[in-house]
């Protein structure tokens, strides 16, 4: 992220935005967050947040009314004429976010945006890069917060020690992971599944089992086998959530 | 965006912190008030105040007229009055309008004052009386007391000077040394804010979102230009003050060109010394991340503001045109404090300004690159300190 804002210099590769290479010009219409939160402790907020919008190249007007509007948006408008300093953590998070937002970007670019936040302001802030999305801006964020990440992003990239091991939809993630089932069969012994070839048992306990297909196994020739052990009250594949997607997609590179 | 309305706007920024800042506006009066003060101390102390009020009786009005004229022929200030008796003119002096009531006759004057005499009212007193005792003895004798008085008048004594003193010289010296003093704070001062206001940027990371906006060389611009103003504001406001409380107290005498060459001078070696400086301590700031680190990275720099500066103001005064002194100011560093306190002086050649401030110029130009790249290289670098070499290499 920093590279892309040209804080810091690429070691290889290149930053791209329709198609051209991200320059200074290019760079300006991007609003961003850094990880390390950024704002002149002892300026007031409305006051920082005017002087961003005008280095952005916003006129002294325009940069007032987007400051109003957006401190009003994100609940911080009552400490307008606060120092930063003095602010809560969390409220200073919502003028790290106004400070990105502040000159109308084109794009967002923001460095674990969630990270601190209590619940409250994680759904004004996921609302209003939800809103922002959907006007066509694209947002790209880092977070650690994957069920956050699963519910909002469309498209995800796990990176492990600087490289992505994977990119994708949250479905498109799924396809790559290997298929699990859960099968709810009360008098099925320990241990039933074993002998199917392709399926691993993760877990077995008070009758539900949790099993892994490797690929191209029949999942019916495991329903049958269920059956076979007597009741099956449930049999349903479960799709791994995004936390398990993550582990999975840094394991495998590490063993592989 | 072009560049100059991004270093306008880094600029503007400055300048309304540090006007809003406390430490800015107390500082500011502090030093006016100092200024004010120390002028009228000055004042003062070489008496060129108020004149000495002087009342006379009926019976010794007489000796009103000749004090009068030997107070002024010793550049004595001595306003004359008539009270209609002792006890009206003791009642003045209670009320602090008299310094002194001769009662008694013209003959047997009588001073009466409210603590003592001062001396030199005294001595020109005493000299008149004598004066008319004189000349009663003169008419006593026969002669004609008018024309002993010229005889005695035309006898002067002849001074000739191996090394004619400046009539203005004590005057200059005092403007120098305040000039001086002036010019070291301010360079002290400010270069200190600019050192600050950058750590204070890294500190609170607010730089890596200034930089994702603007290039790291409008940032240093904006930010020395601004505090520059603010510190040329200042200097400005306290030659101000200085200029009009000489003026009031008649302190001032040296001709409006001298002294509005002498002001010149003293903002165009600030801005000189500042700029170069300001460089200097942008570069310092941004080699480390933590106010507590500001002091030692710029120490070195302070001790080239401080140590010519001490040297200059220990040998001036007493040697105005010592050689060393002469050579230190026109090193480009040590010129901005050392050459307006020459020039105020009255000490200082026109080649050596010329050459001063061609060599600082220069300097400056110089400057700018290698400050720069250090800016660039090290402004994003947090955590422990930059090495001034690895700052230096090409990024």
């Amino acid at each position: 992220m920093r590279i892309a804002l040209g804080v810091l210099e690429a070691d290889a590769g290149e930053v791209r935005w329709d198609g051209r290479p991200l320059d200074f010009e290019a760079r300006r219409r991007v609003g961003y967050m850094p990880e390390e939160r950024g704002l002149y402790p002892r300026m007031t907020v409305a006051d920082q947040l005017e002087y961003l919008a005008r280095l952005h190249g916003l006129s002294p007007a325009d940069a007032r009314r987007s400051v109003d509007a957006w401190i009003e948006r994100l609940g911080v408008a009552a400490r307008r004429d606060d120092e930063v300093l003095k602010l809560s953590l969390g409220n200073q998070q919502r003028v790290q976010l106004a400070a990105a937002l502040v000159h109308d970007p084109d794009v967002l670019i923001l460095d674990e945006p969630f990270s601190g936040l209590d619940p409250v302001a994680v759904d004004v802030m996921s609302d209003v890069l939800r809103e922002k999305c959907d006007s066509g801006v694209p947002v790209v964020f880092s977070s650690h917060q994957l069920d956050l990440v699963e519910r909002l992003c469309d498209r995800i990239g796990i990176i492990r020690e600087g490289r992505m091991v994977a990119v994708g939809t949250v479905d498109e993630l799924r396809a790559g992971a290997p298929t699990r089932i859960e099968v709810h069969a009360p008098a099925a012994p320990d241990g039933w599944a074993d002998a199917l070839p392709g399926v691993t048992t993760l877990q077995h306990r008070d009758g539900r089992t949790l099993v892994e297909l490797g690929d191209g196994t029949d999942d019916q020739q495991l329903l049958a086998a269920a059956l076979a052990t007597g009741l099956v009250h449930e049999f349903a594949r479960r799709p791994p959530s995004l936390a398990e997607l993550f582990r999975h997609a840094v394991s495998e590179e590490t063993t592989g | 965006m072009s560049s100059w309305p991004t270093i306008r706007l880094v600029a503007a920024r400055e300048v309304r912190v540090r006007l809003a800042s406390r430490a800015t506006r107390i500082g500011t009066a502090l030093l006016v008030a100092a200024v004010v003060a120390l002028i009228v101390v000055i004042s003062l102390i070489s008496g060129g105040g108020s004149a000495d009020k002087v009342a006379f009786t009926q019976e010794t009005s007489a000796l009103a007229q000749p004090l009068q004229a030997s107070a002024e022929a010793l550049g004595e200030d001595v306003e004359t009055s008539t009270v209609p008796d002792a006890a009206a003119g003791e009642q003045q002096m209670r009320d602090g309008k008299l310094d002194a009531l001769v009662t008694g006759t013209a003959e047997q004057p009588r001073v009466v004052v409210e603590e003592e005499l001062d001396d030199t009212l005294r001595a020109v007193l005493t000299g008149v009386v004598r004066q008319q005792a004189l000349d009663r003895q003169v008419q006593a004798l026969g002669g004609d007391p008018a024309q002993v008085n010229r005889e005695v008048a035309s006898v002067r004594l002849e001074v000739t000077a191996l090394e004619p003193r400046d009539a203005e010289s004590d005057e200059r010296l005092v403007i120098g040394i305040i000039v001086g003093i002036l010019i070291y704070i301010a360079l002290l001062t400010f270069g200190q804010t600019v050192a600050q206001g950058v750590v204070e940027e890294k500190t609170s990371r607010v730089v890596e979102l200034l930089l994702a906006t603007i290039r790291p060389w409008q940032l240093m611009a904006g930010k020395v230009l601004g505090i520059g103003l603010v510190g040329l504001g200042q200097l400005i406001l306290l030659i101000a003050a200085g200029v009009i409380t000489g003026a009031a107290t008649g302190e001032l005498t040296l001709p409006a060109s001298v002294a509005a060459g002498t002001v010149a001078w003293a903002i165009a070696w600030y801005l000189m010394g500042y700029f170069l400086y300001a460089l200097l301590f942008a570069a310092a700031g941004a080699l480390v991340s933590r106010q507590e680190d500001v002091g030692s990275a710029t120490m070195p720099l302070m001790m080239l503001i401080i140590v010519p500066y001490v040297i200059g103001i220990s040998v001036l005064p007493s040697d105005p045109d010592n050689q060393l002194v002469a050579v230190l100011s026109l090193i480009p560093l040590f010129a901005p404090t050392l050459m307006p306190i020459r020039e105020a002086m009255g000490e200082a050649a026109a080649w050596e300004l010329v050459l001063a401030t061609g060599l600082t110029l220069a300097t400056a130009a110089l400057l700018v690159r290698a400050t720069g790249r250090v800016y660039v290289n090290a402004v994003l670098r947090t955590g422990a300190r930059v090495r001034l070499r690895e700052a230096l290499q090409r990024g």
